[in-house]
């Protein structure tokens, strides 16, 4: 075995091994898988009713409280102290008590419970009584409620992707949207985990003085190369991990629920249908169910989105620019002593990576703008912000420009870092300026 | 020779820290770096442990020019020493003697016999940060040697040792010297370089200033001080010294006997002090006070400084 793999392997082991590792890999896709899933179980499961009870003395909201798929309202009449007895005995989850006013439309109510309603509970009621109320001062006014209803109107746009020959895929934006930004979000993260990983572990070395005895057996550069390697497959490994798990999670999901998953759609558009079958008005109706085609949708939309380019493309870009951070992390761990001082290296060093995060609001608008393209093409940020514009469709020939300037400058940066860092880690008592890293760059071994 | 190192120059910049330094060091024996802090021997050193390179001037090993090779017949334990913190022992003493070319199972096997000769067996499977700072000491020295290099160099080995194990690694060096290997010491604990070294170069302010075999510079370092023993009393001496153009430096009674020391003429042999003090004292013993290590080197270096 050559010496660097024994590096790496060594760099890799210690690491695979740990909990945290375990626990990241572990967790990572349970989240991810649940972002997935709960949206489903949320929408097939069948939810509990609350039993409302109704003491209207106005006697104008009656038509109001009709059952609907999360009420069921009760309407009581009575001395207003027994009510409270009896509901008491009920089991019954709120009492409503609307008292009679002078004024012309009653605009207050009381909610009794005996444990504190939730926040659906009291907007649930006020909303039905607003519309109601509004109903009736519109009527005073001489306007009939259906006119109002009939100029209410709700604009589907929908979006295609055209690709070259012509054919159309229907995109949907904001799936998209939230596909760039995730994808550019666990680039970031993993840059900087990893990269901080390596320079972590060149102060620890450093430190330590363990270096010292390594450097008298092996080259400097063999050992930093080693150390990145090793990272990096760690950070492959994860990943790695991450996709087949979380396909494992939500396939085993899909396999087990796979027919109520097929069902749950139709019966969250029933519940949501419901609500207007008790016949407050029809535009609703309309709403609830396009609600439930943009989930369909959404799923569509999922589907067409091509996970093989963007998971290729991220192994490229992490490699890529794990490789370029991880080589100036090296060389600005080996120049200073713990990690406190390696803080006025740190945020020259990642701050282009800090300003393609921060982008990303900008590039998830625009991703074809003219500040997208270029941030995609530059080297420090092309990681990050590239795989925010993958989701949306990059010309084939922007993504080559991009990797292979990527690898260029890795390739200048691994051949600096390594005459810093083969000079740095040897240097002990004071602290190092921006200068000295010049001269140590100059130095010849 | 198994390592020549001739006309070394190394600059940083700012300062040479090496010039035209030229050090021979002997097969199997034990040879001396010395120098006050700052000398320019941990670049020397580093040189030799190819860590980093000759500005000027090169090293041969063995009359071959150092190179890559030579990485797994150099065993080094330097001044600061370190070990992983977290990771096992054992695990950690493979690593790294498998960095030196050793293949895996030869090294489990080597390790496991030292770890029993130092009885620290049960240490196998503890992490370094648990161990003592004696313990860390023992590992430290079995991952010098574990590759049975042929060049031992160990950068100020006494430094932080306690006296156990101080004594344990001077056994254990004069051990493998008898072996052949050929050991390399930086020190300024000069009782360490009497007792342990056969050769020693001495350098100051970047340059060599003394070098030979420890006896030969101690000769010639001599001040031609002489102890003696005789029988007989002090009545007198002082005048029969001084007869034989001696200079008496201090004497005393002993049971019977008397004990003197006197200083001879620069470049006088010692064979002939003795017999004209012979000739009129009954000298029971004789023995010439040579400087010690500790006063050579304190000359040698005031000496380079005001030339």
């Amino acid at each position: 075995m050559s010496k660097t793999a024994i590096i790496i392997k060594r760099e890799y082991l210690i690491r695979v091994r740990k909990k945290s590792f375990i626990v990241m890999t572990i967790l990572g896709p349970i989240l991810m898988a649940a972002l997935w899933i709960v949206p489903f179980l949320i929408a097939t499961m069948t939810k509990d009713k609350h039993d409302v009870e109704v003491y209207d003395q106005t006697g104008i909201f009656t038509e109001v409280f009709r059952d609907g798929s999360e009420f069921r309202f009760h309407p009581v009449q009575g001395d207003l102290d027994s009510l409270k007895k009896a509901f008491i005995q009920s089991g019954h989850d709120a009492l409503v008590y609307i008292p009679r006013t002078e004024l012309s439309v009653p605009t207050t109510a009381i909610i009794y419970s005996l444990r504190q309603p939730g926040m659906n509970v009291k907007s649930e009621i006020r909303d039905r009584m607003k519309k109601r109320v509004e109903g009736l001062k519109l009527l005073n006014k001489g306007i009939d409620p259906e006119i109002l209803e009939s100029v209410k109107t709700g604009i589907k746009v929908m979006t295609f992707k055209l690709d070259e020959s012509g054919s159309e895929k229907e995109g949907f934006a904001e799936v998209t949207t939230g596909l760039g930004l995730v994808a550019g979000v666990i680039t970031y993260f993993m840059l900087f985990m990893f990269g901080g990983q390596v320079m972590r572990s060149v102060i620890e070395e450093k430190t330590s003085r363990i270096v010292e005895v390594i450097v008298s057996s092996v080259k400097p550069v063999q050992l930093m190369l080693g150390k990145m390697i090793g990272v990096g497959l760690v950070g492959l490994t994860q990943f790695l991990l991450w996709v087949v798990l979380t396909i494992g999670i939500v396939g085993g999901f899909q396999l087990i629920y796979g027919d109520k998953l097929q069902q749950g759609i139709p019966a969250a558009a029933q519940t949501m249908a419901q609500t207007p079958a008790t016949g407050i008005t029809a535009a609703t109706l309309e709403e609830a169910t396009s609600d439930n085609n943009t989930m369909l949708r959404v799923l569509e939309a999922i589907h067409s989105i091509d996970f093989g380019l963007m998971i290729g493309s991220f192994l490229f870009y992490f490699i890529g620019g794990y490789l370029l951070y991880a080589s100036l992390f090296a060389a600005m761990g080996s120049a200073v002593e713990n990690e406190q001082d390696s803080q006025q290296f740190i945020l020259p060093v990642t701050l282009p990576l800090i300003i393609a995060f921060f982008s990303a609001g900008y590039i998830l608008n625009y991703p074809d703008g003219a500040l997208s393209v270029w941030l995609s093409m530059i080297p420090l940020t092309s990681p990050v912000v590239m795989m925010i514009r993958i989701a949306f469709g990059v010309p084939l020939w922007q993504l080559a420009i991009s990797i292979a300037l990527l690898f260029a400058t890795v390739t200048l940066t691994t051949w600096l870092g390594a005459r810093i860092y083969r000079t740095g880690i040897l240097m002990y008592g004071k602290k190092t300026t921006w200068k000295e890293l010049w001269k140590w760059m100059k130095y010849n071994s | 020779m198994l390592i020549r190192a001739t006309e070394v120059v190394k600059r940083y910049s700012g300062h040479t820290a090496l010039d035209r330094v030229s050090i021979e060091v002997p097969e199997g024996k034990v040879f001396g770096l010395l120098g006050p802090n700052g000398a320019g021997k941990t670049t020397l050193i580093r040189i030799l442990n190819q860590i980093t390179g000759p500005d000027e001037g090169a090293v041969w090993f063995d009359n071959q020019k150092l190179n890559s090779i030579h990485i797994g017949q150099i065993g080094y334990l330097p001044e600061e020493r370190g070990l992983y913190r977290k990771m096992k022992v054992g695990e950690q003493a493979l690593y790294l003697a498998m960095l030196k070319g050793v293949p895996q199972a030869e090294a489990t096997r080597r390790l496991k016999k030292w770890f029993a000769k130092f009885e620290i067996e049960s240490w196998w499977n503890k992490k370094a940060e648990e161990l003592s700072k004696g313990m860390q000491q023992k590992l430290q020295f079995i991952v010098t040697v574990v590759h049975q290099p042929r060049l031992l160099i160990f950068d100020e080995p006494f430094s932080g040792f306690d006296p156990i194990n101080a004594n344990l690694l001077k056994e254990e060096m004069l051990n493998l010297k008898r072996e052949g290997t050929t050991v390399i010491l930086s020190t300024h604990n000069m009782n360490s370089v009497e007792e342990l070294c056969d050769n020693i170069a001495l350098i100051n302010q970047s340059r060599k200033v003394l070098d030979g075999t420890v006896n030969g510079i101690r000769q010639q370092y001599s001040r031609k001080v002489f102890e003696v023993e005789a029988e007989g009393t002090l009545h007198g001496l002082s005048s029969t010294i001084d007869e034989l153009g001696f200079k008496l430096i201090n004497s005393s009674d002993l049971h019977n006997r008397i004990q003197f020391t006197i200083g001879a003429t620069p470049g006088q042999a010692t064979t002939q002090v003795l017999q004209k003090l012979a000739s009129v004292i009954p000298v029971v013993a004789f023995r010439e006070l040579l400087p010690s290590m500790e006063e050579i080197f304190i000359e040698a270096v005031n000496k380079s400084r005001n030339p």
